[in-house]
């Protein structure tokens, strides 16, 4: 097996017990914001979409990219906005 | 070449997202946790646009500008308590740009596909396909669009399983026959088609689990992309998603003491409609609830030097969370210690009565976690529950036969006094008879939340 792939798997391992351990340590309070970023967070998709819209290929393939573009977009800006909206409301006094 | 360095960009990214989580776990950092994981989206977004594939940025600007205006005048204009729906609208908007991909993908390099390949498209426009059409019916559910009631029928989950089988099987003939484009497009509406399906059978209180499922699928699907192409930083960030969802589909399924099984195949909800089957408290039953005026109930905060508000989704939905801050503060000007007590599944999603707090300008450190504050109740004059129900059950504690036995509950019961404000006495929901309501120390305030505490506010104002 090409050693790159077995990096990868290890990576993943590695990254799934800090995201286990980081968001454990995320108050209940925070919860809700925590569930809308990580939502933004999900959008990274927008990368895929960016190539598939930048190409320059077929037209349908640059149509469904740009429209890719629009969503994923909405997902992160909006998901990052919201949170942030959210955040700056709790106050400690 | 810059190519050479762009994995430094990449990897900076990586760092930058797990810290911005990091952050989040006190309100003092959270908001600088979440505009370092922006900047490190933005960071990645631009080191993408200088790939070497990317060569026109017309559709891309365009894109961009479109989906960032939309977003950012979205995020601005939605109310706090709608919160749930935008979460799942959002996290669509996610599954419908992979699924699109996927077919831009598929346009481009039709019939040159290799295996590889086509297993990733098959699997995103399967878990792109579901998270959309999911998350537009948990949408519809939670704006009241439809009916919030879970819908099912007979062979419901054998049909599912069909659906599941014929995906794989599709998937199969794609692979051995590259140029058969068609089949992509009947994998796409099925995965649209199987959303619908897996979604329709739960019940409207439920779909915030599903909106947080469906956001770890897609998290993990990003993993697995990043495993495919190599991509270190998509391996990160996928695992930290689908960390995240997993954890807080766990917290809510523990606060409603329910398995995950049975909340996406139990059609919860669907026997406690039906007369007949609502199960009475055995005991306590005895008498009829003591009723209190709101001057009554003034007199009793004046007096007492501890309180403890407990709010649920019902002040949020009579819109008193300003009413109760106003309420808060008089009491603590009167020398009175005021916390506030959120149960796990308070409001509609995990956090959610926090965030409407907070809007209220109630500050954070009087917000108290279940587990922290349950054993301050004994010690405690005074607790007001507003808009509450469940959540204060003590059958859940003490009666093996209530449908909502086991569910950690707020130890209400053991304070001194008790104010509840309630609309009517009819059974909350779920039809579920309380006992609190008819405990000594209890009394009951009828009348709008909104009302009555706005009542308290006036009777604690004046002399």
């Amino acid at each position: 097996m090409e050693p790159i792939y077995w990096t990868g798997l290890y990576v993943f391992l590695l990254a799934c017990f800090v995201g286990f351990d980081t968001i454990t340590k995320v108050p209940p309070i925070l919860h809700t914001p925590l569930m809308s970023g990580a939502n933004a967070i999900s959008g990274v998709t927008v990368l895929g979409a960016i190539v598939s819209a930048g190409r320059g290929d077929t037209n349908l393939s640059t149509i469904l990219g740009f429209l890719a573009v629009v969503f994923a977009t909405i997902n992160v800006v909006g998901g990052y906005a919201v949170t942030d909206r959210m955040l700056q409301m709790f106050k400690k006094e | 070449m810059f190519s050479d360095y762009i994995d430094i960009f990449y990897m900076t990214a990586a760092a930058l997202f797990i810290f911005g989580l990091k952050y989040m776990n006190h309100p003092d950092t959270a908001r600088k946790g979440n505009l370092l994981s922006a900047g490190a989206m933005l960071m990645a977004i631009l080191v993408t646009l200088l790939d070497h594939e990317v060569v026109s940025y017309g559709m891309i600007v365009a894109g961009l500008v479109v989906g960032g205006v939309a977003g950012v005048v979205w995020a601005r204009i939605v109310k706090m308590t709608d919160m749930p729906q935008m979460v799942a609208i959002f996290n669509g908007f996610g599954g419908l740009a992979s699924w699109l991909v996927a077919y831009s993908e598929i346009s481009r390099l039709t019939p040159n596909l290799d295996h590889f390949t086509t297993v990733v498209l098959v699997l995103a426009l399967l878990i792109g396909g579901v998270t959309f059409s999911g998350s537009m019916v948990a949408f519809a559910k939670l704006q009241g669009l439809v009916g919030g009631a879970p819908t099912l029928f007979k062979g419901q989950h054998l049909l599912n399983a069909i659906l599941g089988v014929v995906v794989l099987a599709l998937g199969a003939v794609l692979l051995a026959s590259p140029g058969a484009w068609p089949l992509f497009v009947l994998v796409g509406l099925i995965a649209l088609l199987l959303g619908v399906l897996l979604t329709i059978p739960i019940g409207g209180a439920d779909m915030p689990v599903v909106i947080s499922l469906l956001n770890s699928y897609s998290g993990l699907a990003v993993a697995m992309t990043g495993l495919v192409l190599s991509s270190p930083v998509l391996i990160t960030v996928g695992s930290l998603v689908g960390a995240a969802g997993l954890i807080l589909t766990k917290v809510m399924c523990d606060g409603m003491n329910r398995s995950l099984t049975n909340v996406l195949f139990g059609g919860f909800g669907t026997e406690a409609a039906e007369p007949g089957e609502v199960p009475v408290a055995a005991e306590g039953g005895e008498g009829q609830p003591k009723s209190a005026t709101v001057d009554e109930a003034v007199a009793m905060m004046k007096a007492a030097k501890s309180v403890i508000i407990v709010p649920g989704y019902g002040l949020a939905a009579a819109q008193a969370q300003h009413a109760v801050r106003e309420m808060g503060d008089l009491l603590a000007k009167n020398g009175t210690t005021v916390k506030y007590a959120i149960h796990p599944v308070a409001g509609r999603m995990p956090g959610h009565m926090n965030v409407l707090l907070a809007e209220a300008n109630v500050p954070y450190p009087q917000l108290f976690d279940m587990d922290d504050i349950n054993d301050e109740f004994e010690e405690t004059d005074l607790s007001i529950v507003i808009g509450a129900n469940d959540v204060v059950n003590p059958a859940a504690k003490t009666n093996p036969s209530s449908p909502i036995y086991g569910m950690p509950v707020l130890d209400v019961e053991k304070s001194k006094q008790v104010i509840v404000l309630k609309r009517s006495m009819n059974p909350g929901f779920a039809g579920i008879e309380n006992e609190l309501f008819l405990m000594d120390n209890t009394v009951m305030v009828f009348g709008d939340a909104k009302e009555t505490v706005n009542g308290f506010v006036t009777g604690l104002a004046g002399k």
